[in-house]
Order: structure tokens, then C-alpha cells, then sequence
């Protein structure tokens, strides 16, 4: 084989070039060795090492959701036709960009152009919808699980009776938009607390027990996060050692939640509320109470949509954004297919511009793919 | 330097001429129409009761897999591609298996029962 001598001593004698103009070898022709150009080969072995990433990940989830208790492996939660409108703009994406690719292939470079710039629209709306509204959307829904021995006392929210009888899994979480917090501000630092309720805009609504207990309208769970963590110094006299005596620590002892309930907890036992359903469901007009002290996890387990939620919003939460990461390189990279320096490429040589588009495609598709297996696990399962 | 001078550039990886490209345009759009059809049908039969959770779980990941594999074969040319990477694909395939298996063995436990 003439060509692959001639390109082997090129190869192995590297004083020949510098190394700012270094030429690199088999980018539009095969390897002898291989049957390749080095990029797909490369990239191949880059999708490889990226399988075990996401399968890692997936692993991990399926192992969380098999470890689950009934009732703790929340339904539901996402919107799906937000979710399918997401898939669909991904699977246009896939489809632009293979054209794109056979674009360059037949030299129709504006074609190229303009699916090439579809596809980075596509992108960047699907990366917009997760980071400007459903990621958002989660992070002022509120959720709080009750002890399972006093769930009971919220079987107007939760509808367990009629659940269990019906064979479906049990319900233990109470959703929905958190509205008031009550507070006892016994221990607080009050210059810090009053401090952050003024920075926060929060009202407060009541007060009692000579200003002890407060009601205070809240925005969103954040600010619960925030009240609760307002320090107080806590003194101890018992305390043997003089320099303990008094310590920070959380002043304020949150007591209860008031949240406009979601449409599932106001209308447990509807035949309605039993399977996750398409369209998703408004916030109801009902309203409830729950009292800390009736929360799992000695009163912990109460959170927005967030990763410390549950195992399925953490998992949700690490495989969604890896895969949100992955877009925006993608699209950074087609962005780079669009500067100057890739049409003098292709004046230079189209096809070594293709093989680039076609390198950075099979990234693309692969995203596309592991979106295929995210949208059902996380949205419809 | 081969480039846009050779007459056949794009023969050497043997997978795609120019008129072959032109000829599978086709082939990429029907695909993109058919994993549209299929995102709607994995909806649809998720909202359908096939008496378990477990049986809606596994009726999605077969649709899922239909779909992957259309990906993977159409578009990322995986029906027609070179030994070398086949290869690398089947031992990551093997791997990520045994990633699953891993998962499941803790819930098995082989080494204490």
C-alpha cells in the first residue's frame, strides 16, 4: 500500500512541521490500520467512555427506585407536555443536523447553513425550557412527608383507605405552594430576624403569645429555608464549661405550614388523582395545615422540588443537568461550524468540514438517545 | 494533501458517496417523523393500564429501545459501519450490563444467602 508508507514516514518524523501549523493525518482519509479517519474513531471511543457515564447513572437510579418504599417514589411531578415538547425539539434537532451533515456531503453549503443554525435554535430552546421554566417550576413547589404513624390524621389529604383498598401504592407526601409559615421566634436574634423578614418582603399576618409566635406569608419555600436558619444563641447554664454555656445555633423553631393544596391532596380519594395524567393538574383552592411535629424524618423531610427532596429529584436532578451540560456543548460546538474559520475550511476542503459535522452529529444523536430513556423514566414511569 | 481536488474524496471510508447521501435524505426525515409517532405512543401507553407498574415500565422501555436503536442505526450510521468500531461498541455493551447487574446484586445479595 503506497499511500500508507508515504504517510507513516510523515507521520514519524515530526521535525518537518511546527507545531502550530502541525498537520493531523486520516482527517478526511482511512487509516490503513484502523478502516477509519482518526475523528470517528475517536469520537466513538468518546460515546463509548460516555455510555458508562450515563449508564453509571442510570444504574444508580434504577437501583434507588428499586430500594424505594411504597408511596416514597413520587408520580407525577413533571410536566409532560412541556417534557414531550422537549423530546420533540430534540428528535427535530437530530434530524437538522444529519441534514446538515448530508447538506455538506452534496456541497449545498447555505442548506448546510441553515439547518446547521436550526439546530442550534433547537438547542438552545430545549436548554431554555429546563433552565427558565421547568427547573424553576420545581424550586417553588413545596412537598412534605408525613410520619406514617400519624398519617392519619391527614387522610382528608392523602386518601390512603381508599388507596390500599384499591390495591395502589399508599401516599405519604403532601404537595402543593407553601403560602404561610408559623414561627416561634423565642431564640432568634431578632435584629437578624427582623432583618430578614424585611429583606425578603414576607408580611407577617398574626402574632401571639406576646409576639413569640409568629404567621408570616411566605413566597416560596426558600424563605422557610431562610426563617429557619436565622441563629439565635442558645444558652445552657448547666453546662459545665464556661465557654459553652451559650452557643448559635437555629433560633427560630418553625411549627407549622399552611400550602394551597395541589389538586391530587384536595381530592385524594377522585378515581381522577389515581394515575399521573397528561394534562397537569392546577393548584386546588383548598388549603391545609400540617404541624411540624406530624413531618418524617424529625420534622426534615419538607422541602421545594429540589435534589434534597427525595432520591428521584436527586437523580433527576444529577442526570437531567449532565444531559442539560451536554447540550449546551453541542451547541457550542455546531456555533463553531458557523464561524468563518469553518467556511474557509470548507472553500479549503468541504469534506474535512463534513467530517467534523459528522463527529460532532453522533455527539449530538447521542444526547438525542439518552434524552429517549430520561423522558420516560422521569416523566411518564 | 487529498482534498476537494481528489474526484472520489469521500470513498475511502467506503460508507458514503455522494449520491448514496442524496439517496438516504429520505431515509433521515421518515425516521424523524417515526420517532415523533413513537414519543407520542410512549405517552399514550403510559397512560394506558396494563395491570402492573411493571408491566407500563417495561412496555415504555421496549418502545425506548426501538427508538434508540432507530438513532443509533440511521442516523449515527451504525447499520453500516466499520468492524473496529463494532467492536468497541459490543465490550461497552458488556460493561454496561454488568453496570445493571451490579445494581441488582446488591438487592440479591448472593454472598450472604
Amino acid at each position: 500500500m503506497p499511500g500508507f508508507r508515504k504517510r507513516s514516514i510523515r507521520r514519524w518524523n515530526p521535525p518537518q512541521h511546527s507545531f502550530s501549523n502541525m498537520e493531523i493525518p486520516y482527517t478526511i482519509s482511512a487509516r490503513p490500520d484502523t478502516g477509519l479517519w482518526n475523528a470517528k474513531l475517536g469520537i466513538w471511543l468518546f460515546l463509548a467512555s460516555e455510555v458508562m457515564l450515563f449508564g453509571g447513572l442510570f444504574s444508580g437510579y434504577v437501583f434507588l427506585r428499586l430500594g424505594s418504599a411504597p408511596g416514597y417514589w413520587p408520580h407525577g411531578l413533571l410536566n409532560v407536555p412541556v417534557g414531550s415538547m422537549n423530546t420533540a425539539i430534540l428528535i427535530l434537532s437530530s434530524v437538522t443536523v444529519v441534514m446538515a451533515w448530508a447538506s455538506l456531503k452534496m456541497r449545498q453549503f447555505t442548506r448546510y447553513q441553515i439547518y446547521m443554525a436550526i439546530t442550534i435554535i433547537c438547542g438552545i430552546i430545549f436548554l431554555a425550557v429546563k433552565l427558565a421554566y421547568e427547573w424553576p417550576q420545581k424550586f417553588v413547589h413545596f412537598g412534605a412527608y408525613i410520619k406514617p404513624a400519624v398519617a392519619e390524621k391527614y387522610e382528608d389529604y392523602l386518601g390512603n383507605k381508599h388507596l390500599i383498598e384499591k390495591g395502589l401504592e399508599p401516599r405519604y407526601e403532601i404537595t402543593g405552594h407553601l403560602h404561610e409559615i408559623e414561627i416561634n421566634r423565642a431564640d432568634a436574634d431578632p435584629a437578624e430576624l427582623d432583618t430578614l423578614i424585611k429583606a425578603r418582603g414576607l408580611e407577617v399576618v398574626k402574632t401571639e403569645d406576646e409576639g413569640k409566635v409568629l404567621t408570616l406569608k411566605v413566597h416560596s419555600p426558600s424563605d422557610a429555608v431562610a426563617l429557619r436558619d436565622v441563629l439565635g444563641v442558645i444558652s445552657n447554664p448547666d453546662e459545665p464549661n464556661p465557654a459553652k454555656r451559650t452557643r448559635k445555633a437555629h433560633g427560630v423553631k418553625i411549627e407549622a405550614f399552611e400550602l394551597a393544596l395541589d389538586e391530587i391532596n384536595a381530592n385524594p380519594t377522585s378515581p381522577e388523582n389515581e394515575r399521573p395524567r397528561f394534562i397537569p393538574r392546577s393548584l386546588s383552592e383548598k388549603t391545609a395545615t400540617i404541624h411540624m411535629e406530624d413531618i418524617d424524618g424529625d420534622g426534615q423531610a419538607w422541602s421545594s422540588f429540589e435534589p434534597r427532596h427525595s432520591s428521584y429529584f436527586a437523580v433527576y436532578f444529577t442526570i437531567t443537568g449532565l444531559h442539560g451540560l451536554h447540550v449546551l456543548a453541542g451547541v457550542l460546538v455546531f456555533c463553531y461550524y458557523m464561524l468563518p474559520v469553518s467556511t474557509r475550511l470548507y472553500r479549503q476542503n468541504p469534506e474535512h468540514l463534513a467530517n467534523r459535522v459528522e463527529v460532532a452529529g453522533l455527539f449530538w444523536h447521542f444526547v438525542d438517545l439518552v434524552w429517549i430513556f430520561v423522558f420516560p423514566i422521569f416523566y411518564l414511569l | 494533501m487529498d482534498s476537494s481536488h481528489d474526484p472520489h474524496p469521500a470513498t475511502q471510508d467506503g460508507a458514503h458517496d455522494h449520491h448514496d447521501v442524496s439517496k438516504h435524505v429520505k431515509g433521515y426525515l421518515l425516521v424523524g417523523a417515526l420517532l415523533l409517532v413513537f414519543t407520542g405512543l410512549t405517552v399514550f401507553l403510559s397512560y394506558v393500564n396494563f395491570g402492573s407498574s411493571k408491566a407500563n415500565i417495561i412496555v415504555a422501555m421496549i418502545v425506548a429501545t426501538i427508538k434508540a436503536s432507530m438513532v443509533a442505526a440511521i442516523f449515527m450510521h451504525l447499520n453500516s459501519e466499520k468492524w473496529t468500531i463494532y467492536r468497541f461498541l459490543l465490550l461497552t455493551v458488556f460493561f454496561v450490563i454488568g453496570l445493571f447487574v451490579l445494581s441488582l446484586l446488591a438487592f440479591h445479595d448472593p454472598i450472604r444467602y
